[in-house]
């Protein structure tokens, strides 16, 4: 067989994919344009533009140049056929929900969730008749007994919160598809660079790029990503790209454009009347950091399957829970889905309950106590004394946390020095 | 807009708009394993501004129903049902790469009912790779990366879309996958083997347009313009940043190219 043409690699697309060096200045990097609005050229330009007869920008709330080198530069690297920036990880996930279905319909989440993502499921989404049952996703025949006629969409993590469970998503992707409807997966954890969702069956996905991909914690963003392969047409379940729209021109986003039916209603209708857009600076700091996201998360994963080892032995954790572990119910399945990592966020367990927990956090000195995940710089969080303080052992021990699980996002910070940091930890908790 | 030709479902985007047989009608037809879709932005225009735009699926793509026709000249004629199907007497035809052979062989075999063609991405003969030929026939992966890294200009992967947010090679590959097998392989075969060019060249007397790329990896542009010197006439149009994909990788510029031939 006569080799075929490539592919640029994945580090070359984190590097210029979406982005041509700029034609008037010749600008290397991605020019931040910070401006609300642009020119039209005549009124017949303007109305072109308007009526989607000719490609370009209106307004930034739409679409932005720079932002759509980040939305070109995700779909490359996740093999979509496109992406929508957002404000927050959360605007993605409204965004998706949104574009898909109206009061009346019902979605099967894993209850494997981001707290956020939980609560706009289970409390706020219903309030404006989206209904959601939370199935546990270890067994994928659990999404099959919970879809409904009105079921629109099937939803998971690719790394569950808190255990680390991996989403099967072959299998849950093949519950969706049998049932007519699109597989929908938050893949923060794992980046593109870890998992690519899409070739194992996932439709549609989404990242909190607040996370790795942005990577240094100084920019709030989601991005949506669409994989141009679910066939709305021929699930018959989907009005809202399959039928003329009144709110958009009695268009029909399918048979106008085909692949791209799904994020063109959404960007035309959810970023036009949701408003959730992203801003060019916030896409930029984004940009920078995927830029380098292929250098950074072998790092991430190395550093964590060191620390991973080093809990494991010591005798005064209880209990990491790592899918890299052979212990972790899902091994097998990380090693079938990531074989490059499970990333570098997780969950371990101290003896010695809540009082363990706060005096193992206050006595670390280079991991940061605070809410996030996914900075260069190590973070940590005990969701007992923190995020769910509120909570009795008893519920703690529902939502699958312990009074002494402990987060950790482990960073780009010297190895050692992370060790050492939680060792010093782990002695103070057993005081 | 369904129509039936020939016993099955046949489609044709229209725009939104119903066909009116005292407008002029554009036809816009495809190439190879593509749709009606991959004209989105030039044939809303053309809706939009007093015509009758029919971008239509050939059998076997997008919403048209199978079989997928084994020549150009079965292509041809089907495109001549359609427009009686949907009670046009005349029409002007707009095709890329296959659709453009489509187009040519309209022309040549029903002077009578073509008012203008625009070749785009054409090259004539349109021969295809033996590799590429086998990869489609044993509906390998390999031929759809074909279709798609030959298919749009070397820079393509390491630039931007004009239409944001979008990536043109995701975008390819996502409508090659819902192609069913044998599809991709019918349509490069009835490219290779297509052998009228000429001959349908010194038949044409209307006016013909070449769009072609600078930079097309498919049919280079130094083909399809020693073709075009073959047809008295002719007018050229080199878009120099494009590639084969000419409607997706330089929309604005082929839509003003189109504006100017129908204005003339």
């Amino acid at each position: 067989m006569a080799a075929g043409p490539k592919y640029p690699g994945f580090d070359t697309l984190a590097l210029h994919a979406g982005q041509s060096p700029d034609a008037t200045n010749g600008a290397r990097a991605v020019p931040i344009y910070a401006t609300t609005s642009y020119v039209f050229r005549d009124s017949e330009h303007a109305a072109s533009l308007f009526n989607m007869e000719r490609a370009g920008h209106v307004y930034s709330r739409i679409s932005n140049p720079t932002v759509a080198v980040l939305e070109e530069r995700m779909a490359a690297l996740e093999g979509g056929v496109g992406a929508i920036a957002t404000a927050s990880g959360q605007a993605a996930l409204h965004l998706a929900v949104a574009t898909l279905m109206d009061a009346g319909s019902h979605i099967v989440a894993s209850n494997s969730l981001y707290g956020g993502s939980h609560n706009l499921l289970g409390y706020t989404l219903k309030r404006f008749g989206i209904d959601t049952t939370f199935v546990a996703p270890g067994t994928p025949e659990n999404f099959r007994k919970a879809i409904r006629p009105e079921t629109r969409l099937l939803f998971g993590e690719t790394l569950g919160n808190p255990g680390l469970e991996v989403l099967d998503i072959p299998a849950v992707a093949k519950v969706a598809h049998e049932a007519g409807l699109p597989l929908l997966v938050d893949a923060t954890f794992t980046t593109p660079y870890l998992m690519q969702p899409f070739a194992h069956g996932a439709d549609l996905l989404y990242h909190s790029a607040t996370k790795f991909l942005g990577g240094h914690g100084v920019a709030i963003g989601g991005v949506l990503v669409d994989s141009g392969r679910f066939d709305w047409e021929k699930s018959g379940k989907f009005p809202q790209l399959t039928a003329p729209y009144a709110g958009f021109h009695n268009m029909d986003f399918e048979e106008e454009s085909g692949t791209r039916a799904f994020l063109l209603r959404a960007r035309r209708e959810g970023l036009r009347d949701f408003g959730a857009c992203m801003a060019p600076m916030t896409a930029f700091h984004i940009l920078l950091g995927i830029e380098t996201l292929h250098l950074r998360m072998p790092r991430h994963v190395a550093s964590t399957r060191k620390i991973v080892n080093f809990l494991s032995s010591q005798s005064a954790v209880a209990q990491v829970l790592y899918p890299e572990l052979p212990e972790h119910p899902d091994h097998a399945l990380a090693k079938r889905l990531l074989p490059k990592g499970c990333g570098a966020v997780f969950s371990f367990d101290l003896r010695g309950g809540r009082e363990a927990g706060k005096r193992f956090i206050e006595s670390l000195r280079v991991f940061s106590h605070l809410a996030n995940v996914g900075d260069a710089k190590s973070l940590v969080i005990h969701p007992a004394s923190t995020t769910h303080y509120r909570m009795t052992d008893a519920d703690l021990t529902k939502a699958g946390i312990g009074p002494g699980t402990v987060r950790l996002s482990v960073g780009l910070e010297d190895t050692e020095d992370l060790v050492e940091d939680l060792a010093r930890g782990l002695r103070a908790a057993q005081k | 807009m369904n129509f039936t030709v020939d016993g099955r479902q046949a489609f044709g985007y229209t725009a939104a708009h119903a066909l009116d047989p005292a407008k002029p009608t554009v036809v816009f037809a495809h190439g190879a394993g593509l749709d009606h879709s991959w004209f989105g932005l030039q044939s809303r225009y053309f809706g939009y501004h007093g015509r009758n735009a029919l971008a239509l699926d050939f059998p076997g793509h997008g919403r048209s129903a199978g079989p997928a026709l084994a020549t150009i000249q079965k292509m041809a004629d089907w495109v001549m049902r359609l427009l009686d199907a949907g009670k046009l007497d005349k029409a002007s035809v707009v095709g890329h790469s296959m659709g453009a052979l489509v187009a040519l062989e309209c022309a040549a075999r029903h002077p009578q009912r073509i008012e203008r063609i625009a070749l785009l991405g054409v090259a004539y003969p349109m021969n295809v790779s033996d590799a590429f030929l086998e990869a489609a026939r044993e509906n390998r992966q390999d031929a759809y990366d074909m279709e798609t890294i030959w298919g749009h200009a070397p820079q393509v992967p390491l630039g931007g879309n004009p239409n944001p947010g979008m990536w043109m090679y995701g975008d390819t590959l996502a409508r090659l996958a819902r192609l069913a097998p044998g599809v991709l392989y019918s349509d490069l075969r009835a490219c290779h083997e297509y052998a009228g060019g000429e001959a349908a060249a010194a038949k044409l007397q209307r006016p013909v347009l070449f769009v072609l790329g600078r930079r097309d990896q498919m049919t280079a542009a130094k083909a399809g313009l020693a073709f075009a010197h073959k047809v008295p006439g002719a007018q050229v149009v080199q878009i120099a940043p494009s590639g084969h994909s000419l409607m997706a990788e330089s929309p604005d510029a082929v839509l003003d190219a189109l504006i100017d031939f129908f204005r003339g």
